[in-house]
């Protein structure tokens, strides 16, 4: 924990401003009952009243308060492209790993699947199952965990093949030792940097795809407070000169350029380079 | 090499038709029943499933369906029963020519950005450049596209922020109408465009063969034009495309913003509707675009690279 | 030859060069500077050639770039001059070390198969530097590539020029690179360990080739390498550093006859480790014997064809071969890790499963292996109480306070600290010490055999030293018998009891020791046999005057 703090205290400034974005946006979500002053799908007062007054950032196209609205946003956005990051990252880093460790025909199929799903960009992937499968929020976060986790598996087999040829994985493999053991005692623990970059860079991704598919009104579903949402259904504002509806768009931004100012930051630490793909 | 590359880009258009004509497939009961409802009585569902077509076995489907499409037939839609051909096409040709506008500012901004970048590396401007194109990654389409929108139409008045069209606009009116959508895509592209030009150019400006030619005693200038760049093609075309793809696709939501009648804005509008048939076949369409760009920047690798140009 | 003592060769070599005088450099690391030269004077002649030598860690490399003025990426020159032939590079602005560059002093890298651009043709590449330096013009620098090309010995002189770096042999490229660094006629080349990535056969090719020219031009040469014997061949002169300072400085042949310093005495000797005879324990059968094994990757080409070997209990077996000769396939195959298309493995008369999955937990404990690189064999996030402890649990059921005492005994053996080393991880320990990890890794399991694989080569001569002489110690100790793959015969000398050596998957000879390495020799064994750099000077031309009257 300590060396936490000293590197962090050595850390480039992006990369403490990007700490505090996080830890910030963490205690928001968490404390999201606490801190706003209305209920989330609470109708207090006409449409699209003015910033000052009874509403800090006035109200929206239904009257509901829109600090209100902010402070659930973060709760909703973030928890849902968090748990959608977890679950793609589980699927696709063990199917990598598996790949990567087993070779041979498993690793062909599972790559092949991978090549095909990803040649289908995946918004528009998305988009056909969404319309399939119907919209709701639990739909979305598997269409959008499996379209991503073949990204993760990509990342995670190429770290991992990197890793297996290694004499010490030939070594555990010449002691006897199972796949499992070699995937988690061996594999794991050498390929954790660039996966914990890797976590961070999907979430950027996954937060960005889930806001965007809620402003196309195909996301996070009203009277969920969500900010991809807020914006669509503010915009109108917007031409009348009024930036609330940049509000949430720019509470989007802040968080994901904060966790790249991070990501970046562990990258030029753990290995000097930064990967572009 | 190339004859290889190219067999197995149709083999992975074929599996992504397959994968789309079966995905329809797994509704549950299938697409008569789900368009007529609950209420519909089996004798309208099964006249309703002959005149889709649904009676027939689903490999027979699939073949008409795919040789459909390959003829220009892609169906009707379900929403306003028109074909979907003719749906498509004119969107097809409108999304073709913002992102072909944007592709043309930002390829050569970008390339030139990128390079200044890795050849100052570490210097000042590349430390600001990091930090302005991160921040342009991180932020969604939209938000670029509403402050582009508050000040250039809003506030100036300059520009329009809709860039509705029709067939009386001209080529000059055109462009005007679609400079704020093309300046948004732009901004995101070249940020992710000219990282990735910089992380390749100082990938190979550390090769040990760059080293020897400065030990020759070689200007910095022909470094660069007649050492790197000969071996820069590879990664630089692999740059370009990636970027062109995600053009492609990164028009959905700039013509969602701009209401511009692309065929993005056609996909989200069917999706909205459940109008299968046309998800599916505009979903074909942006596919069968990224799977051949992405098959392009395979073989220009293949056909810039000197090993395979000089075999043994 | 010259006589005269240290920093000299004035009276047979022309006026001074190069001079360098406190030369200080940095180098970053963990975005720290730290200096790892610490004030080197040096001296030059033209016509002169000065031998850099040195174990990984000594500056020599970064000394032998300093003096064309260059430092790599992550290096700074911070004090003191380097003045050639007038000019001090520390000072003078780029475009004149530009033009310097190629032109008076030229490079020549370790590994000329990256060290080419492989967009052009090797003929162009030579003529750049004559032609961007307004020295020649391109048919004149071609004509003067052909010429080179024919005294390097390079096969078709006229044409090979036309080809593709890719497209030519290493041995041929390393000679085409000094080629290319001949092209202005420098008065001064600095080779940087030009023939340490060529198998033996082919580095005698580079060398002769190498002095050839250079002493046809007279040029001064700074000859980089680790390995004494090599610059005994080449240098006028040497200078020995370590850590970045300047051990001993002298002519060659007063040095190899008369070191001065501890250090260099130990690098002199460092191939005079002989083994005793080993214990023999009569009638009994072999411990591994392998008949008549054929194998290939993916059913490809044959990489083993028909080859049988034998190990005897508590001695050491060499197998001996250059690159591509199939002795790593041989140890893949008696691991496991590839099973063979056809023959068999016997461990102790019993034919063991070819494939690895199909033996049993002990037939895998009875078999080790040691690896070339100590820092990939162990995983570099496990601590060395887990590292050592992992066998011992694994194939011995050795658990808690039986398990810690083992560990700690092994590390005893092994001559490493306990207390000291047992919770490090791997990154916190120095080459050598790795690779005696590596060894207690592989008792851990009291193994009968243990295949080691090139386990000194990366190593610097004098821990490979070490390394070898504690191996036979525990062979000694324990009976365990060792199959030694390498390509460096004087390992083999050192620790082998019997030879078989290799070529093009094939064993052309095999038997003990004393017979094999003594004549008469097959014709391949002699080849390697004689190729091998021995410290005295006279040993290259005695060489090849010797396959000149056979040839």
């Amino acid at each position: 924990m300590q060396r936490v703090f000293k590197s962090l205290a050595e850390a480039p400034l992006t990369a403490k401003f990007g700490v505090t974005v996080v830890l910030v946006y963490t205690a928001v979500a968490l404390l999201a009952p606490v801190l706003a002053p209305y209920g989330e799908t609470e109708i207090v007062g006409d449409s699209y009243e003015v910033w000052g007054g009874t509403y800090v950032l006035g109200t929206d196209n239904l009257g509901r308060d829109m600090l209100t609205r902010l402070i659930y946003g973060a709760r909703n956005t973030i928890g849902i492209a968090f748990l959608t990051t977890t679950l793609c990252f589980l699927l696709g880093s063990v199917t990598g790993f598996l790949a990567a460790t087993v070779g041979g025909w498993v690793d062909q199929v599972l790559s092949r699947v991978v090549d095909v799903l990803m040649s289908i960009p995946s918004l528009i992937f998305a988009l056909v199952l969404l319309t399939i499968f119907g919209l709701s929020i639990i739909n979305m976060v598997l269409v959008i965990a499996v379209l991503d986790a073949t990204r993760v598996y990509r990342l995670s087999r190429a770290v991992a093949q990197g890793i297996v040829v290694m004499d010490y994985v030939e070594a555990a493999r010449l002691r006897g030792e199972g796949l499992w053991w070699i995937m988690r005692r061996e594999v794991l623990p050498n390929a954790m940097p660039p996966l914990v970059a890797e976590f961070g860079l999907r979430f950027v991704f996954v937060f960005l795809f889930i806001s965007a598919l809620s402003f196309l009104g195909l996301g996070i579903q009203p009277p969920t407070a969500d900010w991809g949402s807020m914006v669509r259904d503010n915009a109108t504002l917007i031409t009348y000169g009024d930036i609330t509806p940049l509000l949430p768009a720019a509470a989007i931004a802040l968080l994901t350029v904060g966790v790249n100012f991070v990501v970046d930051w562990f990258l030029h630490k753990t290995s000097g380079l930064r990967d572009e793909h | 090499m190339v004859a290889q590359r190219l067999v197995l880009g149709l083999l992975l258009i074929i599996a992504v038709s397959l994968i789309l004509f079966l995905s329809v497939e797994l509704l549950p009961g299938d697409l008569a029943e789900e368009i007529l409802g609950q209420g519909a009585t089996p004798e309208t569902v099964a006249a309703f499933r002959r005149e889709l077509g649904l009676d027939l076995p689903p490999h027979e489907r699939y073949i008409n369906w795919l040789f459909g499409m390959l003829q220009g037939d892609m169906g009707t839609s379900l929403a306003n029963k028109r074909p979907i051909a003719e749906l498509v096409g004119a969107r097809f040709g409108n999304t073709l020519f913002l992102a072909t506008y944007a592709a043309v500012i930002a390829v050569p901004l970008a390339l030139t950005l990128g390079v200044l970048a890795a050849l100052y590396r570490n210097g000042i401007y590349d430390r600001i450049v990091n930090i302005v194109t991160l921040t342009s990654i991180s932020s969604p389409e939209f938000f670029v596209a509403y402050i582009l929108i508050l000040f250039f139409s809003v506030k100036f008045g300059w520009l329009p922020s809709i860039a509705n069209l029709g067939d009386e606009h001209g080529f000059a009116e055109r462009v005007y109408r679609l400079t704020l959508p093309a300046v948004t895509l732009t901004l995101v592209v070249v940020a992710h465009m000219m990282r990735m030009t910089r992380a390749a150019i100082i990938n190979l400006l550390a090769s040990p063969y760059i080293e020897m030619a400065s030990l020759k005693g070689i200007s910095k200038t022909r470094i660069i034009v007649h050492h790197a760049l000969p071996n820069a093609w590879a990664p630089i075309i692999n740059v370009i495309v990636i970027n062109l793809a995600y053009l492609i696709v990164g028009v959905v939501v700039v013509e969602f913003v701009f209401v511009y009648p692309g065929l993005g804005q056609l996909m989200v509008d069917s999706v909205s509707k459940r109008d299968l048939p046309v998800v599916q076949a505009s979903g074909m369409v942006f596919a069968g675009v990224y799977i051949l760009l992405n098959l392009s920047a395979d073989v220009a690798a293949i056909l810039t690279n000197p090993r395979l140009l000089h075999p043994k | 030859m010259s006589t005269s003592n240290n920093g000299g060769g004035d009276s047979q070599f022309g006026d001074l060069l190069v001079e360098m005088r406190g030369l200080r450099i940095e180098g970053q690391a963990d975005e720290q500077w730290h200096e790892i030269v610490h004030g080197i004077d040096l001296k030059l002649h033209r016509g002169e050639v000065l031998g850099l030598i040195g174990e990984s860690g000594a500056g020599k490399s970064t000394i032998g770039l300093a003096a064309m003025g260059f430092a790599r990426p992550g290096c700074r020159i911070t004090g003191g001059e380097i003045i050639f032939d007038g000019i001090d590079l520390t000072t003078t602005d780029e475009d004149t070390k530009r033009k310097l560059r190629g032109a008076r002093i030229s490079y020549v890298a370790q590994s000329a198969a990256a060290a080419f651009n492989p967009a052009h043709k090797l003929i162009d590449q030579y003529s750049e530097a004559p032609v961007q330096h307004g020295i020649l013009s391109n048919a004149e620098a071609e004509r003067d590539a052909k010429d080179l090309y024919a005294r390097l010995q390079l096969p078709d002189p006229d044409t090979i020029g036309y080809r593709y770096p890719h497209q030519v042999s290493g041995g041929q490229l390393q000679r085409a690179m000094t080629a290319m660094a001949m092209a202005c006629k420098p008065d001064l080349i600095v080779f940087d360990e030009p023939t340490t990535a060529l198998d033996v056969t082919t580095q005698i090719e580079v060398l002769a080739a190498i002095r050839d020219v250079v002493r046809q031009f007279n040029t001064a040469a700074i000859y980089i390498t680790h390995d004494l014997a090599v610059v005994a061949q080449m240098a006028d002169r040497i200078m020995v550093l370590r850590h970045g300072n300047l051990v001993e400085e002298g002519n060659t042949r007063e040095m190899v006859a008369n070191p001065q310093e501890q250090y260099t005495s130990e690098l002199l000797a460092v191939r005079s480790f002989q083994k005793d005879h080993p214990v023999e324990v009569p009638g009994q059968r072999p411990l591994l014997e392998v008949e008549g094994v054929t194998a290939s990757y993916g059913g490809g080409v044959k990489v083993l064809e028909d080859v049988g070997i034998e190990i005897r209990r508590g001695h050491t077996v060499a197998v001996v071969g250059e690159s591509g000769s199939g002795k790593s396939t041989l140890a893949r195959v008696i691991t496991g890790l590839l099973p063979p298309m056809q023959g068999v493995i016997k461990f102790d008369g019993v034919e063991v499963p070819g494939a690895l999955p199909q033996r049993s937990r002990d037939q895998l404990r009875r078999l080790q292996m040691i690896y070339q690189m100590p820092d990939t064999a162990m995983n570099p996030k496990q601590r060395i109480r887990d590292i050592i402890g992992r066998p011992l649990e694994f194939y011995l059921g050795k658990t808690g306070a039986e398990k810690e005492e083992r560990i700690r005994e092994l590390l005893n053996l092994i001559e490493m600290d306990p207390d000291t080393y047992i919770d490090r991880i791997p990154g916190e320990l120095s080459g050598g010490q790795k690779q005696r990890i590596c060894i207690a890794r592989a008792l851990a399991a009291e193994p009968d055999l243990i295949i080691c694989d090139e386990v000194t080569s990366a190593l610097d001569q004098l821990v490979a030293e070490e390394i070898l002489k504690l191996l036979q110690r525990l062979q000694n100790e324990l009976h365990v018998s060792y199959m030694f793959i390498t390509h460096d015969l004087a390992t083999v000398r050192a620790i082998a009891d019997d030879v078989v050596v290799m070529l093009q998957g094939r064993v052309v000879e095999a038997g003990e020791k004393n017979v094999v390495m003594s004549p008469p020799h097959h014709e391949y064994t002699e080849l390697l046999l004689s190729s091998v750099p021995e410290m005295d000077p006279d040993w290259l031309d005695r060489l090849l005057a010797a396959r000149g009257a056979a040839s």
